[in-house]
């Protein structure tokens, strides 16, 4: 194509839509600068910039205003997500569930990629009735057990809220945990004897 | 250098109070660093760095031997109060848009002589370690806009898709988990563990931000920039490293600044 022309389509272009180009900016592609703002660093790659399609649907202040359908098949995708264990073995070990959930280390850059992972629930939940250092971004989870039950179903329902908290609400601000792989199975059997373990401090 | 050591001996003097007073009420205060802040009064000691950076501002340095006194900040060659106030803007000289930490490595830059790679390799202290340049010159010219009302400017298209991008920035979702600024920063009397996190979709919390940058770091020791606070809250949300004046870290802080208009400036604050 002649340079010429070229012009001609740019000048018709910036002619023809000035609120076409208002609204484009309201949903600004991110794309071009993205990139070149990071560096790789640590176990932080480049990778972790591009979005999966559930990231693209939650990037919005009202992800509630979402189309009811869109909402239904993200949890619908996110609870076929959930692997439960296959022993049905639900609990592990709330002494060790406690430890994970107190600890915020885990995939920053600033972390080492050796080390075991946490699952810093106490960011934003309360747990344990003694723990006053909790934050308030989730739902407090003190005397889990009696709340919820101790039935199958809402041993399975539990499980899958920590695998991957989208099942039961679509554009959850929680990490998949099992999902995105932060934690492992074992670990999330741990956290499970935490909120459900008569023995726990969250119940007893 | 008398200001310094009066000012160590009241933050030592503060520190040791504040132990007596927690092993004496046996609680914990629901903010004990509004306590210590209250207690240092004047004796912010950003102040140190405040003083440094006047210094470095006014010296003839770097390969053209010349100081950063006609560094144009926006309101003209020269001018440095209020200044902070009313950045990021957009800049004709570079035809682009420049927070202050940008604009100050431009002039270091054309003016000074010195090389992008020298100012931006590590533009942060080091724990422990002697403060930046960079985050002395920042404090400086932040402090000459105490009381200034912040005044981000939206009058060119570059300024306004600054905003658009950085609004859509905040609300991005992304990494393993799956974290967005709005994550932890989208209402209101919200914690991580103790800490409370300001509402950056209203006017009121990112005033309380956008006012209190730079900020000196009680946790820290030592003052901590904008462009620091940025890098640090991507740094937890598990992203790579956010590099330092890159076009995200503008637009994020013109999002900031733009909604926290009308505010009046207060840095370098004191900060958890």
């Amino acid at each position: 194509m002649p340079a010429g022309q070229i012009v001609v389509l740019i000048l018709l272009g910036l002619a023809g839509c000035g609120s076409a180009r208002q609204a484009q900016a309201e949903t600004a592609d991110l794309t071009p600068g993205i990139r070149s703002s990071f560096m790789p660093r640590g176990q932080a790659g480049l990778d972790r910039l591009e979005q999966s399609e559930m990231q693209r649907l939650c990037s919005r202040a009202q992800p509630q205003e979402l189309p009811a359908r869109v909402k239904q098949r993200l949890q619908r995708e996110a609870l076929d997500s959930v692997r439960y264990p296959e022993d049905r073995r639900w609990l592990g070990d709330w002494q060790r569930g406690e430890q994970i959930a107190q600890s915020g280390v885990g995939l920053q850059y600033s972390d080492s990629a050796e080390a075991a992972r946490g699952g810093n629930c106490y960011a934003c939940h309360q747990i344990s009735g003694t723990e006053i250092a909790f934050g308030t971004i989730g739902p407090s989870l003190y005397r889990y057990r009696q709340r919820n039950g101790d039935s199958i179903d809402s041993m399975r329902r539990t499980w899958a809220r920590i695998w991957n908290a989208h099942a039961f609400n679509a554009c959850s601000p929680m990490p998949r945990f099992g999902d995105a792989g932060i934690l492992t199975p074992d670990q999330i059997r741990d956290l499970m004897a935490l909120l459900l373990d008569p023995q726990s401090p969250v119940n007893r | 250098m008398a200001v310094g050591s009066s000012a160590a001996r009241r933050v030592a003097a503060t520190l040791a109070m504040l132990a007596l007073t927690a092993a004496w009420t046996g609680s914990v205060a629901a903010d004990p660093f509004a306590t210590y802040r209250e207690m240092l009064g004047e004796d912010n000691p950003a102040e140190l760095a405040v003083a440094r950076g006047q210094e470095l501002w006014n010296t003839p340095r770097g390969p053209n031997n010349a100081s950063l006194a006609d560094c144009d900040l926006g309101l003209g060659p020269g001018v440095v109060r209020g200044a902070y106030a009313k950045l990021p803007r957009y800049f004709a000289d570079t035809g682009s848009v420049m927070d202050f930490e940008t604009r100050l490595v431009h002039c270091m830059i054309s003016i000074q002589g010195f090389t992008r790679h020298e100012l931006t390799e590590r533009p942060f202290s080091e724990r422990g370690a002697r403060q930046t340049d960079l985050e002395v010159l920042t404090a400086y010219v932040a402090a000459q806009s105490r009381g200034a009302i912040i005044d981000v400017p939206q009058r060119v298209r570059q300024e306004r898709e600054s905003l658009a991008r950085g609004r859509a920035l905040f609300y991005r979702r992304a990494g393993p988990y799956d974290f967005a600024c709005a994550t932890c920063h989208s209402a209101e009397h919200r914690r991580i563990r103790l800490q409370e996190l300001p509402d950056l979709t209203g006017a009121e919390g990112a005033r309380s931000a956008f006012e209190h940058w730079p900020a000196y770091r009680i946790s820290q020791g030592a003052v901590r920039t904008m462009q620091w606070r940025m890098a640090d809250c991507v740094r937890q949300q598990r992203l790579p490293q956010l590099v330092f004046g890159s076009q995200v870290s503008i637009d994020l802080i013109t999002y900031l600044g733009v909604l926290a208009k009308g505010g009046a400036m207060d840095a370098p604050s004191l900060r958890r």
